[in-house]
Formats: C-alpha cells, structure tokens, sequence
C-alpha cells in the first residue's frame, strides 16, 4: 500500500503501516536473492576457498615432509659412509696385520733357506774337503811308498822284483807306520816298493 | 526532506515514526513499485559476491591483497562460526550458506550508516523474516534428515537427564522455545535493532535541524549539539551493526549444531 502513497499523505492521514507486518514482495525478494548468493557462494567461492586452503596445507605438509625425507636420506648416507669408513679401517688393519704375517713369514723361510744352503755349502765343502784328504792321503800313501821302496832298495842294495812281495811288504811296512811301530829295523827288515813307483825305483 | 518537512507541517517537532520506513517506490515494473531498500538487496548481493568471487578465483598459494583480505573474512566465518561451533566432521556443507547469510547481512546492515544510501535494508520487517524463515527451515531440515521427524522432534523437545515427571512440563515448554520462538527472535533481533538505530539517527539529525531553525540561540546551540550526537550515535551503530550480523550468522551456526547433535 506503501508503494502506491507518499509518506506525506500517511503521515497526515494517520494511516501507518505497522512496520512488523512484512510487504510480502519484500520477503519473496529478500528469499530469492539470499538464495541466489548462498548458490553462488557454493559454486564459485567456498570450493575456490576451500581447496587454495587444502592446497596451502598440502604444500606445507609436502614441504615438511619434503624435508624429513631428505633429512632420513642424509641421516641414512652419513650411516652408511661411518660404516664404510670403518669398514675401510678395519680392513686396513687387517691387510697391515696380514703384511706383518706374511713379512715374518718370509724372513723365516728366507732365514730357512739360507740356513739350509748354508749347510748344504758347509756340507759341500766338508765333503769335497774329505775327498780331497782321501786323494792326498792315497798319493802320498803311494808316494812314500816308492820313496820308501827306492830308498829302501838303494839302502839294502837289493833289488825287489817281485811284485807281491813288494806291495806286501809296502803295506806292512805302512800298515806299521800308522800305528806307531815303525822301526828302522823294521823298515829295514821289510821294505818293497809300490809297483807303480817299482819302475822308477829301479 | 520528507519526514522534515512533514514535521514542520506539523505543530511544533514530531518525533519520526515507523512511518518513516515506508519509502516511496524509485521506480515501478508493472504493479510492483521497486523501493530502495529492494535495491539494496540486490546492490549487497552483488558487492558480497563480487568480492568474494574475485578474492577466490586467484587461488595462489602466497596470497596478494584481496586474495588476502578475502581469505581472512571468509576464514573468520569458516573457523569462528563454522567450525568451531558445528564441528570440523559437518561444517564445510554449511560454509555457503553461513559465509552467504553473515555477509550479506553485514553489508545490509552497514548500509545504514554508508552515505546515499544510509537505510538498513533489514528495517523492514519482511526481509528479516525471510531470512529467519529460511534459517528455521535449514536447521529443522538438516536435523530431520539426520535423526528422522521423531528422533529429531525427541532431540528438540525432550531435554536428557531429566526425570520423566518433569516431562509434561518441559516438553512442551522445549517445543515452544526451539521450534516455535527461536525464528521469530531471530527475526525481530535483527529488525528491531536496525529499526531503532535507524530511528535514533533520523531523531537526532531531524531533531538537530528543527531546533537550529526554530529555537533561537538555543537551538543554534542545541542543534549542532544534537547532531554530534548523531555522529556518536552512528559509530555506536556501526557497531550494532556488525554486531547484529554476526549473532544472526552464529544463532545460525548454533541451531544448526543443535540440530545435528547426537543428544540434547
């Protein structure tokens, strides 16, 4: 009814609208565009809103998560490098303790080794030495013999041609002479000479 | 003005009425004259939706300014009226219709004080009552559809840890306070407040006026003295305001809680 006066003329008529009864064109008006906020706050805004929030949360999370990831990685590799460090430690020692063995181990085969050519040289020697003794003492058995004999024969004047009375009584007379019992009798009594220093002797 | 010169008409000062509320149409289409605060339904609307579609649709993740200042608002309702108080589980299905209504109110609202305009949209009874109306239908409907019309009814009505003697007292007692009062506070809480407020205002600039031209050096005092008093008056009708808005918007948020709580 408002609508179609003035205020003037409701004023001065006396005929006032009671302001809590509604214009209902006014309630349908204020129902429609209400309503039509809320649908557009529904399509365009709250989920605009909604997900930039859920995405923040999302970023910081990941950020975080990110970052304790990459921290358990460094944790894991810093682990892993003592261990491998350790490891290298340890087998550095072990390899130096081997070296000390087997260092030991050769000096004691090398020591072993000289050792035994050590003997075997000393062996050597000893038997070469016998050897060599043996050869002297055969010579020089033979030699005095025919020095003996010839001087023998030349002594007695008698000429010993038989052979085996010969060397027999060289060997005794010898035989005599390593133990001690050499006479000039005895010399005298039995001297032949060696048939190999016979010829030179006569 | 109108009630101004009414007043003169008059004799001696009268003290603006209800009448003043009963604004001319601007303009008409067909039989229905368009008044002004039908427009500014509209103009809130459109000033609420356009900020905050444009505060929504940058969605970066470092906010600009009006990215910024939209989150915060819309943050505001989410956390303090929606989930606070409906609960983290069922809140975001209302975050529309809760950010829509404390806004659109708000602006509304604030319309009485911006200058041109300077008429709160909700001193008409019969927009208040729609959007009390549709509130009362949103926390019945949520409830029912969540506990069934008896199991919501016994929800409303039957208050739990009271002995049953008590019952034939309380029930319907419950009954009248939840289903029945809670619109009508609702609606008159917000139309009653921007009524006086608005009636406050024009009392004191239409009271100031009429004393500077009628009064003599009295009035010359009085006057400018009321009218500090109608600036006094709009800041603590600012606050009113806001107020209003937001105890619509959280009776809101609280009914809708109740409605879907598992016990009384």
């Amino acid at each position: 009814m408002f609508t179609t006066t003035t205020i003037v003329r409701l004023a001065t008529e006396g005929e006032e609208h009671n302001p809590l009864l509604p214009e209902w064109i006014e309630v349908i008006l204020a129902l429609v565009v209400f309503l039509l906020l809320v649908l557009a706050f529904r399509k365009w805004v709250v989920p605009n809103f909604e997900k930039t929030y859920a995405e923040r949360t999302t970023a910081i999370e990941g950020g975080l998560k990110a970052a304790e990831t990459k921290q358990a990685e460094a944790d894991a590799k810093l682990a892993e490098l003592d261990r491998q460090l350790s490891e290298a430690r340890h087998e550095a020692a072990r390899i130096r303790e081997d070296a000390r063995e087997q260092g030991a181990t050769i000096i004691a085969e090398m020591r072993e080794q000289a050792q035994t050519e050590a003997n075997r040289i000393v062996e050597h020697g000893k038997s070469q030495i016998e050897v060599e003794r043996q050869q002297a003492v055969a010579s020089l058995r033979a030699e005095v013999g025919a020095l003996a004999t010839g001087l023998a024969g030349r002594i007695v004047g008698e000429s010993l041609d038989d052979e085996a009375r010969q060397s027999r009584v060289v060997e005794r007379f010898l035989d005599e002479l390593e133990s001690g019992e050499v006479t000039a009798t005895g010399a005298g009594s039995g001297s032949t000479s060696a048939s190999t220093n016979g010829s030179g002797a006569r | 003005m109108n009630v101004a010169a009414s007043a003169v008409r008059a004799e001696g000062f009268e003290a603006p009425g209800p009448s003043i509320f009963d604004l001319p149409p601007v303009f008409s289409i067909g039989a229905v004259g368009v008044t002004k605060p039908m427009l500014q339904l509209f103009l809130a609307a459109l000033l609420v939706f356009g900020f905050f579609y444009a505060a929504a649709r940058q969605r970066s993740m470092v906010p600009g300014k009006l990215q910024y200042a939209g989150e915060s608002a819309y943050g505001f309702v989410r956390n303090n009226l929606g989930r606070d108080i409906i609960g983290s589980h069922d809140f975001l299905r209302f975050m529309p219709y809760l950010a829509a209504l404390f806004f659109f109110v708000l602006i509304n609202n604030l319309f009485a004080t911006i200058p041109f305009i300077q008429f709160p949209t909700f001193s008409r009874a019969g927009m208040a009552y729609a959007l009390a109306g549709l509130s009362w239908v949103v926390y019945n409907a949520v409830g029912i559809r969540k506990h069934g019309l008896f199991g919501y009814l016994k929800l409303q009505t039957v208050p739990s840890g009271v002995s049953k003697v008590m019952w034939p007292l309380l029930i319907p007692l419950e009954f009248f306070s939840n289903l029945v009062v809670r619109p009508v506070t609702l609606a008159l809480r917000l139309f009653a407040n921007m009524f006086a407020g608005h009636i406050l205002l024009v009392l004191f600039s239409t009271g100031g006026l009429y004393l500077l031209q009628n009064e003599g050096i009295i009035g010359a005092i009085a006057g400018p003295l009321a009218w500090v008093m109608a600036i006094a008056v709009g800041f603590l009708e600012v606050l009113v305001q806001v107020l209003q808005a937001y105890v619509f918007a959280l009776l809101n948020a609280m009914y809708i809680s109740g409605a879907l709580a598992d016990e009384h």
